[in-house]
């Protein structure tokens, strides 16, 4: 098991900096400069020129690179270009709106996916199963930005009950889970769907396995072969879901965030590439990509614990 | 008994609900500041949030858009224009508890036309030769030339007084002398200012504003229904103001902005460096269509560069009357009988996108291809306006009184005219009124006799307000959301 985590280890940091060299080419790239960008159609050049440098716009690719690379190592991420403060405050900030988010919605995407799913394959064919097959399609059919506007009528505008965005802060925690129970609804939906179907046919494909003919010939009942066999086989499927719809609710929340108008991460970095704001975005996208190959790591290390045929494996 | 009970209650309930008559606001914005020093960027989110409410200059704007006093109580002009000696209000203290003095007044405006300065409207202060603090209340500032609109210049958000005690923290911890202290910014979410105790002047009515930053025209929708929000500022989806007007819960104010929106040309560029196919253009274009059709009716035609509420304007829309036939025998005229093919490039706002696809179909109509790209204010600022690579794009210019950009040979549009720049010279060192009126007019005619660009309307702004919230200005002389003067009806 250690050297099966050490393997993982190690491909995880190279694929870190290979992700750092393409990030950073790709973003420095975009055409675009955000000293003329802040300082707007009246400016003279002299002035966009003192901007320049005093941004540090000046030096070269190479320069810059290192120092952002080497700042990252040490915790420093660098000042951002327009909000002129340290980007890893800014970024904190902002995480502690983005992960909260990610992980009730992935909570409700559990919550709500196993019971279906699970009740989906065991009573296979009948209206329940049919029922949630109908639902998920629909769940996966409709777009989670439009399910939104549709709460926000609903319970903001006619009910009254939630309001329609924005987010109170954490000193009151009651409010800030209150804020955020609508777009984690949002969020959580169209996961749920998907993963109730995955959990659903993983469980039909090992539920007709053999060896759940041989617990049921050796006396277990249905039950019983379910909970004790057939379910943490089917969790492989299940698991690589979880961990990619992880980092889709982490990264991909944008347009809920939008939606409800939450300060996360995702309006963060939409707003900085607009503004060309590129230290601010590279970072962004430098952390959503540390926390994806994280989440990765996470469930390979799940894998071996589910299958202990994979430690072995090279 | 019981029913007696309920009613006494219920009437003590309203009655303590009167008493407490809202003392807070909250305004609804689309765009956040991107930091808090008026002084160094362009965002307008930074006037919007802090002109007037935070930061006080020497003079400022009414909401009329008239210069009055600000900082300066009263000023004095020498007799060859080139001196002027202000003399502050007494009394005045910035928020962080020190006093205003000359020496700010002096730190301010020459650290705005240092050599090393980053303030957008550099140009505002390169007349000044020097800046003298006399004594503590009095400030004499020298120029190299008489300048005529230099009170206006000292109104604008640019030329704010900030203390050097709080410069190096200001873009997040502004400290200004204004009716409203900073007290706190969630970034990404809000902006809240509280009342000032200690102002010099008229105290604001209100304890508490916050700004909120809602950036998606159907969340604007949802917090000002949900009355989330009490007002939002330039509301961004004109598509529901019919609404908010049949509810009798708000008010839709329908104001004036700075803003000239134009169809620029590139005048040194073929086939644009010829008058006649900037004239066939301008005929071209229907400007009721694009305003019914892309602003919802929203506007007001113009047939110059200049703003219709002001005093100087005249109606020049008559040099330029929709009339393709016009168009196309100015075309043939220019030898260009089968029309031409060019560049529209977009920036986001929805003036320019909704309007270009519209103005894309008018030019059509006279053989006029265009090749519409949407770009991002980046993109579109590094190859239209620093490129000058364009061959037409839609910009609405926010600017106040900005006709002397005409005098810009380098400025994007590139249009060279030696008497525009030698009247716009005069204009700026003419002292006497009725000739600067004058003057201005003659500027607004050259310009449109010479179809430098297409002057399609002046953007208008639309504000969705509670229907009990007084004082918010309907109209945008400057970029500023001037709460000093909101109250709440009882």
């Amino acid at each position: 098991m250690l050297r099966y985590a050490l393997k993982r280890l190690g491909s995880l940091a190279i694929s870190l900096i290979v992700a750092s060299l393409v990030i950073f080419a790709c973003i420095e790239v975009i055409p675009g400069d955000p000293a003329s960008f802040m300082l707007g159609i009246n400016a003279q050049p002299d002035t966009v020129a003192a901007l320049r440098e005093e941004l540090g716009l000046n030096a070269s690719l190479a320069t810059r690179y290192l120092s952002w690379v080497t700042g990252m190592l040490s915790g420093d991420f660098g000042t951002s270009y327009t909000y002129r403060s340290p980007v890893a405050e800014i970024i904190g900030d902002r995480l502690w709106i983005s992960l909260p988010l990610a992980l009730i919605a992935l909570g409700l995407t559990v919550l709500i996916a196993f019971p279906v799913g699970i009740l989906a394959a065991t009573k296979r064919g009948s209206w329940a199963d049919m029922s949630v097959m109908g639902a998920t399609q629909l769940g996966i059919a409709i777009p989670n930005f439009w399910f939104a506007m549709l709460m926000v009528l609903l319970f903001s505008i006619n009910l009254r009950w939630f309001s329609a965005g924005g987010f109170p802060g954490w000193e009151n925690p009651l409010a800030a889970l209150k804020a955020l129970t609508l777009p984690a609804i949002a969020l959580a939906l169209p996961q749920a769907s998907i993963l109730a179907r995955v959990m659903r046919s993983a469980l039909l494909d090992t539920l007709s396995e053999d060896y759940i003919r041989t617990c049921r010939a050796k006396g277990l009942t249905q039950r019983q072969a379910l909970w004790r066999h057939a379910l943490r086989n089917a969790m492989i499927p299940v698991l690589t879901i979880i961990g990619l719809q992880f980092s889709f609710l982490l990264a991909g929340a944008i347009i809920i965030e939008n939606v409800f108008y939450l300060p996360g991460l995702g309006r963060l970095v939409f707003q900085a590439i607009s503004q060309r704001d590129l230290i601010m975005v590279e970072s962004v996208v430098f952390l959503l990509v540390f926390a994806v190959i994280m989440v990765n790591f996470a469930v390979d290390l799940a894998y071996a614990w589910v299958d202990p045929r994979l430690r072995g494996r090279s | 008994m019981t029913r007696w009970i309920f009613g006494t209650v219920a009437a003590t309930a309203l009655l303590t609900g009167a008493a407490m008559a809202k003392t807070d606001v909250t305004v609804g914005l689309q765009l956040e500041p991107p930091h808090l020093d008026p002084t160094s960027a362009a965002a307008g989110a930074i006037d919007q949030v802090l002109y007037s409410n935070v930061f006080e200059g020497l003079m400022r704007f009414a909401s009329d858009g008239s210069v009055i006093n600000g900082l300066a109580e009263e000023w004095d002009i020498s007799e060859d224009g080139k001196t002027y000696t202000f003399k502050l209000h007494e009394g005045v203290k910035f928020h962080d508890g020190t006093d205003l003095d000359s020496a700010d007044v002096k730190f301010s405006l020459d650290r705005a036309r240092a050599e090393d300065s980053v303030n957008a409207q550099k140009a505002l202060f390169e007349n000044i030769a020097d800046v003298e603090a006399v004594d503590p209340l009095t400030v004499k500032v020298t120029l190299t030339a008489p300048q005529g609109n230099f009170l206006f210049n000292m109104a604008w958000g640019d030329a704010v007084i900030v203390a050097p005690e709080s410069i190096d923290d200001i873009k997040v911890k502004p400290i200004g002398t204004g009716a409203f202290k900073f007290d706190d910014w969630k970034q990404g979410d809000s902006i809240t200012l509280v009342k000032n105790s200690d102002y010099w002047g008229e105290p604001a009515k209100l304890d508490k504003a916050t700004f909120k930053f809602i950036s998606e025209p159907t969340a604007a929708f949802g917090a000002m229904m949900a009355e989330d929000v009490d007002a939002f500022y330039s509301y961004p989806a004109p598509e529901n103001l019919a609404q908010f007007e049949a509810d009798p819960r708000f008010t839709v104010l329908a104001g004036n902005t700075e803003g000239e929106t134009i169809l620029a040309m590139n005048n040194k560029q073929a086939p644009f460096d010829n008058k006649l196919v900037r004239q066939a253009v301008s005929h071209a274009i229907d400007r009721q269509a694009i305003i019914d059709g892309a602003m919802f009716g929203y506007g007001t035609p113009i047939g110059s560069h200049f703003a219709p509420h002001n005093p100087a304007y005249i109606d020049l829309t008559g040099n330029s009357e929709y009339d393709p036939e016009k168009a196309k025998a100015l075309l043939a005229e220019a030898g260009m009988a089968d029309g031409f093919k060019t560049t529209l490039k977009l920036p986001p706002p929805s003036y320019a996108r909704r309007g270009g696809e519209i103005i894309a179909a008018q030019l059509r109509a006279v053989g006029i291809e265009t090749e519409i790209s949407n770009l991002e204010w980046a993109q579109w600022l590094e190859q239209a306006f620093r490129g000058k690579d364009f061959g037409l794009t839609i910009v609405s210019h926010t600017e106040p009184m900005d006709i002397g950009i005409y005098a810009r040979p380098d400025y994007y549009f590139q249009y060279d005219n030696p008497d525009l720049q030698k009247l716009m010279a005069d204009f700026d060192v003419e002292a006497d009124g009725d000739k600067r009126t004058e003057m201005l007019q003659q500027a607004q005619t050259i310009i449109s006799e010479d179809y430098v660009n297409v002057y399609l309307f002046q953007l208008a702004l639309t504000t969705v307000v509670n229907a009990k919230l007084q004082g918010i200005w309907p109209d945008a002389p400057t970029q500023a959301i001037d709460l000093t003067a909101v109250s709440w009806a009882e």
